[in-house]
């Protein structure tokens, strides 16, 4: 996001909680042209290996008692089919592939952006705006293919009192093309803020090195609240990866059936 | 004191956008303490009921989010 070098003039302990969102190019110097390969590159492709490793890998003994990696691509898949059939309906189950794929690149990237000195690839705007355009799209296309022009009516409540209609439809239309905005930017923000308040609170625990005053009160107070906040972080990593699924999950339910 | 005075409007700002968070906290705040109370009442029911907590987290905090947004573009974007 911010483009401007933070923090690498001034010597020593000093540096900008955002500078773990700056990408840069792999190899050598350079600008970042669509082909660089870059860190955020690295970490997608790294995201994508242990999704493989998990979920193909671990799975493929197929084993009737399932060993522990097993039993983890197992308790994933169920949690996800079971999700997608609740908020969905069994139509919908027809959808579920995409649905895993995302919650599970999703939940892998946050967990790997938790990984000290690793990128948070879910943290850019850029990534996530892809793939909430992607539901959005996809959503908005299905539901025009499955009812034709009846699916502007999820635009027209008929249980709504006849006065009110145009104006809950002129609501709808907005809050229907809010979707992506908020879809993408709820995971972006989440994953950003919590890591630079990670990184805020790591910029105080040095300080016991500069004064053993003041220091000796909020070098402890500031290590225990990193360790607070991580723990929050594990829970928000994945909280998030389940609400971007399940909110994909109530626009398809949306898509299939308009009608409210 | 250096810069100029736009820059200070957009770090005032800044921080005025960040009182929307305390709007979404309260907003997560009484969903999930309304899902609780009502989970206390027949927990038989909760169960089932927690997928919806999380869509009305969501959106509730998708608010706050847009706050926090308004603030990162006064601070990298104006």
């Amino acid at each position: 996001m911010a483009t401007e070098t933070h923090g690498e003039a001034e010597a020593g302990l000093v540096f900008h909680p955002m500078d773990q969102f700056q990408v840069t190019p792999l190899f050598g110097a350079g600008p970042v042209e669509w082909f660089t390969i870059t860190n955020a590159t690295l970490w997608m492709g790294l995201s994508i290996l242990v999704i493989f490793v998990i979920l193909v890998l671990g799975a493929r003994g197929r084993a009737l008692v399932p060993t522990r990696s097993q039993s983890i691509a197992e308790l994933a898949y169920g949690f996800i089919y079971k999700m997608v059939e609740d908020v969905t309906g069994k139509d919908g189950v027809a959808y579920f592939p995409y649905i895993m794929t995302l919650f599970m690149f999703i939940v892998v990237a946050n967990f790997l952006g938790l990984l000290p000195m690793a990128f948070t690839t879910t943290s850019h705007i850029a990534v996530t705006a892809v793939m909430a355009m992607a539901v959005f799209l996809a959503v908005t296309v299905l539901g025009f293919v499955k009812n034709g022009f009846g699916f502007l009516s999820v635009f027209w409540i008929s249980s709504a009192p006849l006065v009110l209609r145009p104006i809950l439809a002129l609501i709808e239309v907005i809050s229907y093309f809010v979707r992506p905005v908020s879809h993408s930017i709820r995971l972006a923000g989440n994953m950003m803020a919590g890591h630079a308040v990670i990184k805020v609170f790591a910029a105080f625990a040095p300080l016991v090195l500069i004064s053993t005053g003041i220091g000796l009160v909020v070098t402890p107070l500031s290590i225990l609240a990193i360790t607070a906040m991580y723990a929050l972080e594990v829970l928000v990593s994945f909280i998030q990866a389940y609400v971007f699924a399940i909110l994909t999950c109530v626009y398809l339910r949306d898509a299939l059936h308009p009608h409210h | 004191m250096t810069g100029d005075i736009v820059q200070m409007g957009a770090y005032i700002g800044a921080g005025l956008a960040c009182t929307g968070m305390g709007g979404a906290a309260v907003g997560v705040g009484h969903v999930v303490g309304n899902f609780i109370s009502g989970a206390l009442r027949n927990p038989s029911a909760a169960g089932g009921q927690t997928a919806t907590m999380f869509i009305g987290i969501a959106f509730a905090e998708a608010l706050g989010i847009f706050s926090f947004l308004v603030a990162l573009l006064l601070m990298f974007a104006v």
